[in-house]
């Protein structure tokens, strides 16, 4: 066991270094890619962006008499990696469990490439390819592994009452899809955890699994809600390193982080919340130094990105 | 002591239709509870209107017996959708606290005197399954071997019984080694996950506490088929705990468990009531510490003896996953 454990961590370790030049060398294309892919003109709250996937307008979410979440304007980057930084009660989570039908906002309207998203059930948000996972994570514990990743696969036939009486009808796609979990688990080295219940797993593999299951989906757009939190400096560069890949397929990444400088690294635009209100938004590097942010959120010891309070 | 009588009246209690009517309906909590993860505490709800839509049709209305069980069947479709359509929605509790209600409201209105045209109120139903016996394919004589043995109409509801118990523990295991399966229990697992993932948790919620009722209603018919009496008094809330008990027995969660549980539950409580009345016959339980008439009590508290001893040794149930046991699961 022990043995297994210190080859596990040798793997995560080596992992990590793979990602931390993976983070460094998107740090250092951050700049030139922003240009391009954000060509924007205005940099604050409620900026239209070229090609936006995501556009909410006048989210409001009160609870009794707490404005959690009163977003005026906000376009999100098809293919981008976007994060939603922000102090803790800044309306971050709120805002995503609206915007993926998870909590009904008082009033407003967003749409999700094109259609509108606003009433609707969070199990047709995710069916449109727009999937979140949970702050805290959410593991199916009495599932195993593979059951995890199985699960997430859309458009089952066998997920039928009937069809799934008769295994000949669906076992086809079910190769299939258990095809497509076992790349994802080895993508995410968790195929040699495949056959174990997803409650034995660490807290940094069920992060992983959350990840590799929502990607099951085969979303347009992944939300993550905190990837890194809770854990610790190696597994964070690999999330980190498959943040930054998910892009790289495509995808267009939404995620809450409130370690800035975990955030400034690979992030291709920056939006900040306080109060419940966006109060900044703008490529990572501009965020850093914007005063409204500073003085809401980092307060005054921020280091430079990426400097000795990492 | 005889032991021959009572191992023979256990092993009788043991493969009894009511046995098999409580397996039945134990495969429907386990669909709800140990798959869904569903609180549904009015399984005998499901029973309930079962058994009457049974003796009713028949009964009351002259129909046919077939037509009973359609009739049964409806109501518990009914019954689910009724049950689920306000509460699915909401957080579990609330089922569990709207069908233990609904159980009772059932039980008090069935035995009312205002419907006793239609349910025979407090004096139930009587004799509405001549027709299932009519079509007995077994010869008139005894069957069995030593002390556990049938008539030919016990034999016929027997083979009837664990028939349907057959077929419904096939159904379930066909279910959740599919993807429909896989979905619920991931329901039962964290909810909220399922519904990330595209699922329609209230449409499968749904689906779950239908079929599990349907089954409950059809043990509900094989209960009063066997005695050809439908009774109102005998539906009330303990018979859903020692559903619970015999389920979580078997094994919640597991394929074969509510069957297991239900065999072993019949058993024992059969076992001990045989036992309890020979050691006072025989003078070993002085009268004054145990009347006759309190056996059917004392049994009872003996099984809930077992069930808590078992729950101290084997916490995930005869047949359940020890691999769970190590999870900490919420």
């Amino acid at each position: 066991m022990s043995v297994e454990s210190e080859d596990a961590r040798r793997d995560t370790v080596g992992e990590a270094e793979v990602a931390q030049e993976r983070a460094v060398a998107a740090a250092a294309a951050a700049a030139t890619r922003t240009s391009s892919l954000m060509d924007v003109t205005t940099t604050g709250p409620g900026s239209a962006k070229p090609d936006p996937i995501l556009v909410a307008d006048e989210v409001r979410r009160s609870f009794g008499g707490l404005r959690a979440v009163d977003v005026g304007h906000l376009e999100v980057q098809r293919g981008a990696i976007t994060s939603l930084i922000g102090p803790n009660g800044a309306g971050k989570t709120t805002f995503f469990n609206l915007l993926t039908g998870f909590d009904h906002a008082n009033s407003g309207r967003w749409t999700f490439a094109g259609s509108p998203l606003a009433g609707m059930p969070a199990y047709r948000v995710a069916r449109r390819g727009l999937v979140r996972t949970f702050q805290l994570t959410k593991s199916l514990m009495r599932l195993t592994v593979m059951e995890n990743l199985k699960l997430a696969a859309a458009g089952q036939l066998g997920e039928r009452f009937f069809v799934s009486l008769v295994p000949p009808l669906w076992r086809a796609q079910e190769a299939k899809i258990e095809e497509r979990a076992e790349e994802l688990l080895e993508r995410f080295r968790l195929d040699r955890m495949r056959d174990d219940f997803a409650g034995t797993l660490s807290g940094g593999q069920r992060k992983l699994l959350e990840m590799a299951r929502a990607l099951m989906v085969r979303p347009a757009m992944v939300m993550l809600d905190e990837p890194m939190a809770g854990v610790n400096p190696a597994l964070t560069e690999s999330l980190l390193g498959h943040i930054v890949d998910l892009r790289d397929r495509g995808m267009t990444v939404l995620f809450v982080e409130h370690d800035m400088d975990v955030v400034m690294g690979i992030s291709d635009w920056v939006v900040c919340m306080a109060q419940g209100r966006i109060i900044a938004e703008g490529p990572p590097a501009e965020i850093c130094q914007d005063p409204a942010v500073i003085d809401a959120y980092l307060g005054a010891h921020h280091d430079e990105p990426g400097g000795e309070s990492r | 002591m005889d032991f021959s009588v009572i191992l023979g009246d256990a092993l009788r209690g043991a493969i009894s239709s009511d046995a098999a009517a409580y397996a039945l309906m134990a495969i429907g909590l386990n669909i709800h509870f140990g798959y869904t993860g569903l609180l549904n505490f009015g399984q005998v709800g499901f029973m309930l209107v079962g058994a009457y839509g049974v003796a009713i049709t028949v009964t009351t209305f002259g129909g046919s017996l077939w037509l009973g069980v359609v009739v049964g069947v409806a109501c518990a479709v009914v019954l689910a959708l009724a049950l689920g359509i306000p509460t699915l929605r909401l957080r579990a509790d609330y089922l569990a606290i709207t069908t233990i209600a609904a159980g009772e409201i059932l039980r008090y209105v069935y035995r009312s005197g205002y419907t006793e045209p239609l349910t025979g109120g407090v004096f139930g139903l009587q004799g509405f399954a001549d027709e299932f016996y009519a079509i007995n394919p077994l010869p008139p004589g005894r069957y069995g071997i030593g002390r556990v043995v049938f008539s030919e109409r016990g034999l016929w509801i027997l083979l009837v019984g664990w028939g349907l118990v057959v077929l419904a523990t096939l159904v379930v295991y066909l279910l959740m080694q599919s993807p429909w399966g896989r979905v619920i229990r991931s329901i039962r697992e964290n909810e909220d996950v399922a519904r990330s993932l595209g699922k329609n948790v209230f449409g499968y919620k749904m689906q779950s506490l239908v079929l599990g009722g349907v089954l409950g209603a059809l043990g509900g018919m094989v209960f009063v088929i066997s005695t050809q009496s439908a009774h109102p008094d005998g539906y009330n809330p303990v018979v859903t705990f020692n559903l619970y008990a015999l389920l979580v027995l078997g094994g919640a969660g597991t394929v074969f468990g509510p069957v297991l549980g239900s065999v072993i539950f019949w058993f024992l409580s059969v076992f001990l009531d045989s036992f309890l009345r020979q050691a006072i016959e025989l003078g070993f339980v002085p009268a004054t510490i145990l009347a006759p008439a309190e056996v059917g009590a004392v049994r009872f508290a003996l099984v809930g003896l077992g069930l808590m001893l078992l729950m101290a040794y084997r916490p995930a149930g005869i047949l359940g996953d020890r691999r769970e046991l190590a999870l900490d699961v919420r």
